[in-house]
């Protein structure tokens, strides 16, 4: 039987209220919501928290999702199986459902929440490098206020965030780009694993041309990555399959996969190639199709 | 700490730990052993429980999370008056168990499932069990379980309708009387 170790348990009550108590404890503090990352490396004794604050309660102010004419902001406590299931959000960002269809299984999507997971800031989570590629903003407030990190400063290094102590997520803000859209894909070796390698793609297309396109990986480096130039080499040409090619070679050389037993660097490698491909392909063909 | 929870539509309140999980918590301290724990860590499946009516691990939520809510384990599945849910009368006729060990954590989400489309397709109640482990690989027999739920909603028709050969004697002696006296060569 695996226990986690002994610690103090209070329950917040509102966002403010939760900060107060982040506060008095310090580093020894942490925020628990789903729990799906936290407890079981708190019952594997990796995490050691001295005082532990329930925020689900905040469910009411802090779970949502906001389809906005610019961007889409997403409450931190909102759950996975909430975004899986929001059409609304699925019409804009469709990369949110490819992504939630493949993370862990629907009883766990019941209970793990989005803050959560880019809070635990796992090198293999899929919503990281989601919110990774979409360039998203973090909002993290603390007692004095609140402040906008981006994604690319989100993440410290593995399980560390900038999320600073008497701080917490509370929510991410997403960017809406005109004629633009997006698509994940994911190889896992069974049903509701880590990444072997995730992959997300957004483009934006101008007159016919790539105006702009981010691919984002998890699980082939410290930390979920955005490869610049895999940007470079797509921006101002015209979509096809020879480019995807071209632009799943970049990634694959630029990406800095370890052999683990998920699979061998090369492998992964050849995984980010065909990823890259598979959801550039899917990405734009979403915008031909008319979709956001 | 104290918490106080509903479980299976019973208000129970003890003292506990904050670290105690609520999967121990209804085994050690309810003795609801009906669920399971296997893998500890959100695999496998077998602890799972209703939360306020929707499927959680309950080896990953802290008794103390639970606190306030409402909590039912497969020993709630069944009526009140004991007639077994139609999900439990699918796992007995369909097999849809082996060892069994999965099977309350399989009933509880496969109900769930059940709640919320009563007409789930072979894929979807595949995706609604994929967070679970059956070690015997029994999965096709617990998705034919799960198919004979959804298609008998009140669960089974009276056992002399349905099957005759099953509701013999006790419950048609006349039947049975009356057939006897006919020879086994005239018959056919």
């Amino acid at each position: 039987m695996q226990v986690p170790g002994p610690f103090e348990y209070d329950r917040a009550t509102s966002v403010d209220q939760a900060i107060g108590l982040l506060e008095r404890r310090g580093e020894t503090a942490r925020l628990i919501a789903g729990g799906h990352s936290l407890l079981p490396m708190m019952k594997l004794r990796l995490a050691d928290v001295e005082y532990l604050i329930d925020i689900n309660d905040l469910h009411d102010e802090l779970g949502y999702v906001l389809v906005e004419s610019d961007r889409v902001r997403l409450g931190a406590l909102t759950r996975h199986r909430e975004l899986l299931e929001s059409d609304e959000l699925a019409a804009v960002l469709p990369i949110f459902r490819d992504a939630e269809r493949v993370i862990a299984d629907p009883v766990v999507r019941n209970r793990g929440t989005i803050g959560g997971s880019l809070c635990q800031a796992d090198p293999s989570e899929d919503l990281s490098a989601v919110c990774s590629c979409l360039d998203a903003e973090c909002v993290i407030r603390g007692s004095t206020g609140q402040r906008v990190v981006p994604m690319a400063e989100f993440h410290r290094g593995p399980y560390e965030t900038a999320v600073g102590d008497g701080e917490m997520l509370v929510e991410v803000r997403v960017p809406r780009h005109p004629d633009s859209s997006s698509a994940f894909e994911k190889v896992e070796r069974r049903a509701g694993d880590w990444a072997v390698v995730s992959a997300a793609a957004v483009v934006t297309m101008a007159g016919g041309v790539i105006a702009d396109a981010r691919v984002g990986f998890a699980a082939v480096g410290p930390h979920t990555v955005v490869i610049p130039a895999v940007s470079e080499l797509l921006r101002g040409e015209a979509p096809g399959e020879q480019l995807y090619e071209r632009a799943g070679a970049a990634a694959a050389e630029h990406c800095d996969p370890t052999t683990d037993m998920r699979g061998t660097a090369a492998y992964k490698r050849h995984l980010v190639q065909e990823l890259t491909r598979r959801t550039l392909r899917r990405a734009v063909q979403r915008i031909s199709d008319g979709g956001s | 700490m104290q918490v106080t929870m509903t479980v299976n539509g019973t208000e129970v309140t003890r003292e506990v730990e904050p670290r105690l999980l609520l999967v121990h918590f209804l085994r050690d301290h309810l003795g609801l052993t009906g669920t399971h724990w296997g893998c500890d860590t959100s695999n496998c499946g077998t602890c799972v429980v209703w939360m306020d009516g929707e499927p959680v691990k309950s080896c990953t939520v802290l008794a103390a999370m639970a606190s306030g809510h409402e909590v039912r384990t497969v020993e709630g599945l069944a009526h009140e008056d004991g007639t077994l849910d139609p999900i439990q009368q699918g796992f007995m006729r369909c097999h849809g168990l082996q060892c069994g060990f999965c099977t309350p954590g399989m009933m509880m989400t496969t109900r769930a499932l059940l709640d919320r489309d009563p007409h789930p397709s072979e894929s979807d109640i595949r995706e609604a069990i994929s967070g679970q482990i059956c070690r015997c690989t029994g999965y096709a027999t617990i998705v034919r379980s799960v198919r004979w739920a959804a298609e008998h909603p009140d669960g089974a028709v009276p056992a002399a309708e349905e099957e005759p050969a099953a509701a013999e004697p006790a419950t048609e002696p006349a039947a049975t009387e009356a057939a006897q006296p006919v020879p086994t060569g005239s018959a056919s």
